[in-house]
C-alpha cells in the first residue's frame, strides 16, 4: 500500500496550492481527484483547454496553469480520476481508480473539496434542461458546449461571468432573469468600505456588465414567482418582475444563488461544522491555519468557507505550512512568518467579500419553498412533505429520512441537505444549529463489489 | 449543424466514434465528457427517476446530483464522470430500479 507524509483530496486551487507547497518544504505528497485533468471546477481542464478557447473565458481562468504547472515538481504524485469514497483512522483513505479499489496511508489529510451550489429549489428545477450555472460554465469550459437558448435565474458574480463567456461565445442568454433587489443593494452599502479595499472585484464585475449590455441582453432585476415549466423538459422560465408577469420560452435555463462548502467529507469524518450567517450555509470549524476538531485532518479552500479561488489557494498554503510544521518538516517560527503574509493577502482578497454576500443574497423563495416544490431531487420529496414531517415531531434533518426517506437518494443529501435544514428551523423555530444536518456515512460516492474485489491491498493483507 | 438543437459543440471538429444510447446510434467526441457529449447530440432526458418516473437530465455536471445516471454493462455510473469511447453501449438505468 501507497504511504505518504500528505494525501490531499481535491486537485482544485486549495489542494493544488498546498501539494506544491508541501512537496517544497520537503513532504511527499499525493493528491487524488475526481476529474480526469487537474484544475477544480474552477480552472477544470485549463491545460487543454486554455489554448483552444482561453480568451473566451478570461484572463483569470488562464491563470489556473501556474497551479497546475506546479503538480509537475518532485515529491508530488496526482491521481487523476481517483474518487474517494472513505476516510478512515490512521489517516487512511479508499478510493477507486480506472475500476479498482485501493487504499493509500497517510500522516496528514488536507480536504480541498471545494464548494456546490446553494440548492435552488423552485417549481420545474428538475426538469431536464434545468441545470445550476456552474454546470453551464463546466460545460463551456471543459466541453465546448453552450447552451443557444439559456436564460440565467438568480443572483450573483458567477452570473454575470457566465452571461460574459456566452456572449463572448456568440451565444448570449435570451434574458438573465435576476432576483436581488434595489433594497439588497443599498443595504449592501453599509459593507462599501470593504468593497472598496476589493476594488478589483468590483471593477471586474462592472467590466462583465458591460459586456453583457453592450450585447443587448435583457436583464430583469428583482424577480419573484419563479417557476420553470414545460411537458417533459424545461421550455419556459415564468416569474414576475416590477409588478409584471414574464415568460421567456427558452431550452436550458441556468440557475445559480450562491455556491456553499462542500462538506460530505469532512461530516464523515465528525469535523463539527457551524452556520455561518454571513453566508448562510454551514462551515466547518477551523484554527487560523485550516486545522479541524479531528487529528491529523485540515480542510482549506471554499469547503472551509466560500472566497473564492484567489483566497482558496492561499488558504492551501496556509494549511501546507501547518501541516510541515506539524510534521516537523519546518518549525513554527518559518510556518509563522511565512503564514503572515498569506494572511495578509487573504485578508485583502476577503475585502470585498461581505459586500457581494450582502448585495447578491439567497433568493428568499428558495429557501422557504411552496409546498408543491421538490426539495430532495433524488426521492422526489417535497417542501410540503417536510413541513408535514415537522407537525408530526421532526426536529432533525436525520429524522426525515426515516419519515419519506429525504436525503437517502444516491446524491446523499448534496443538494437537499441545507434546504432540509432551513425549513425544520423555521417549521420548529428552532435554530439552524440546533437543526442540525443529515450525518454523512461512508461510502462518500458509490463503489461496486467489482470495485472491491479488484482492491489488491486489501487491509489484511497490508498489515 | 442543427441549430434547432438546445447546445451547440464549439470543438466539432473532433475525431469522433460510434456510441449507441437506448439503441439510438450516435457519433460522439472522442474522450469529451460524456454527459456533455450526449447533451450536444441533442439527449435531453437520460433517465426516469425510479420514484415517480419523472424525466431527468445533467444538473451539476461535477459528480455530486447524480441525476446523469446512464446505465452502461449493467452498472449505473454517471454520465458527467465518463468520457466517450468507441463502441459505448449505453441504455437509460431500469425505470423503478433504485
Amino acid at each position: 500500500m501507497a504511504r505518504v507524509d500528505l494525501a490531499i483530496i481535491g486537485a482544485g486551487p486549495a489542494g493544488m496550492a498546498a501539494a506544491q507547497l508541501a512537496a517544497g518544504k520537503g513532504l511527499s505528497v499525493c493528491i487524488l481527484d475526481e476529474q480526469p485533468r487537474a484544475g477544480g471546477q474552477i480552472y477544470r481542464d485549463v491545460d487543454r483547454v486554455a489554448p483552444l478557447r482561453g480568451d473566451l473565458l478570461g484572463k483569470e481562468y488562464i491563470e489556473g496553469r501556474a497551479l497546475t504547472a506546479g503538480l509537475g515538481a518532485p515529491g508530488i504524485t496526482h491521481l487523476a480520476g481517483a474518487v474517494v469514497w472513505a476516510i478512515e483512522e490512521g489517516p487512511r483513505l479508499a478510493y477507486t481508480q480506472d475500476g479498482k479499489g485501493a487504499l493509500i496511508d497517510a500522516r496528514h489529510v488536507l480536504l480541498a473539496t471545494g464548494a456546490l451550489e446553494r440548492p435552488m429549489p423552485l417549481p420545474g428545477w428538475t426538469l431536464p434542461g434545468v441545470m445550476t450555472a456552474g454546470a453551464g460554465q463546466i460545460l463551456l469550459k471543459q466541453s465546448g458546449v453552450m447552451a443557444r437558448r439559456a436564460v440565467l435565474v438568480g443572483s450573483g458574480p458567477l452570473l454575470y461571468l457566465i452571461a460574459a463567456q456566452m456572449v463572448r461565445a456568440g451565444t448570449p442568454p435570451l434574458a438573465m432573469v435576476e432576483t436581488q433587489t434595489r433594497g439588497d443593494f443599498t443595504g449592501a452599502l453599509r459593507h462599501i468600505g470593504g468593497a472598496l479595499r476589493g476594488w478589483r472585484y468590483l471593477l471586474k464585475g462592472l467590466g462583465l456588465l458591460n459586456e453583457i449590455r453592450r450585447a443587448g441582453v435583457v436583464r430583469h432585476t428583482g424577480a419573484h414567482g419563479i417557476a420553470i415549466t414545460g411537458e417533459g423538459r424545461a421550455e419556459a422560465v415564468e416569474f414576475t418582475a416590477f409588478g409584471r408577469a414574464h415568460r421567456i420560452a427558452c431550452d436550458t435555463v441556468f440557475l445559480h444563488h450562491g455556491v456553499v462548502p462542500n462538506t460530505q467529507a469532512a461530516r464523515s469524518v465528525g469535523v463539527a461544522h457551524c452556520w455561518n450567517t454571513q453566508q448562510r450555509c454551514f462551515v466547518p470549524e477551523l484554527d487560523g491555519w485550516g486545522a479541524t476538531s479531528v487529528g491529523c485532518l485540515h480542510i482549506a479552500g471554499d469547503g472551509a468557507g466560500i472566497g473564492g479561488a484567489k483566497v482558496a489557494a492561499l488558504a492551501g498554503r496556509l494549511a501546507a505550512l501547518d501541516i510541515a510544521a506539524r510534521l516537523e518538516a519546518i518549525d513554527a517560527t518559518a510556518r509563522d512568518t511565512e503564514g503572515a503574509s498569506l494572511r495578509r493577502a487573504m485578508l485583502s482578497e476577503l475585502a470585498a467579500r461581505p459586500f457581494l454576500d450582502a448585495a447578491y443574497p439567497p433568493l428568499p423563495e428558495a429557501l422557504a419553498p411552496a409546498d408543491k416544490t421538490i426539495i430532495c431531487r433524488c426521492e422526489e420529496v417535497t417542501a410540503g412533505d417536510i413541513r408535514g414531517y415537522a407537525r408530526l415531531g421532526c426536529i432533525g434533518p436525520n429524522q426525515t429520512k426515516a419519515f419519506g426517506r429525504a436525503g437517502m437518494g444516491p446524491c446523499q443529501g448534496r443538494y437537499c441537505g441545507l434546504s432540509v435544514t432551513q425549513i425544520l428551523a423555521k417549521e420548529n423555530s428552532q435554530s439552524h444549529d440546533a437543526t442540525g444536518y443529515y450525518r454523512i456515512r461512508p461510502p462518500l460516492k458509490p463503489v461496486t463489489l467489482g470495485e472491491l474485489a479488484a482492491m489488491d491491498d486489501a487491509p489484511e493483507a497490508a498489515e | 449543424m442543427n441549430n434547432a438543437l438546445p447546445f451547440e459543440d464549439l470543438e466539432a471538429g473532433r475525431a469522433r466514434v460510434a456510441v449507441s444510447f437506448g439503441g439510438q446510434d450516435l457519433h460522439l467526441p472522442e474522450g469529451a465528457n460524456l454527459a456533455a457529449a450526449l447533451l450536444g447530440a441533442g439527449i435531453t432526458t437520460f433517465r426516469h427517476t425510479p420514484a415517480s418516473g419523472a424525466p431527468r437530465g445533467p444538473f451539476c455536471m461535477m459528480g455530486a446530483c447524480f441525476d446523469c445516471l446512464v446505465e452502461v454493462d449493467g452498472v449505473t455510473r454517471q454520465a458527467c464522470m465518463m468520457e466517450v469511447s468507441d463502441g459505448l453501449v449505453l441504455d437509460m438505468p431500469q425505470a423503478g430500479e433504485r
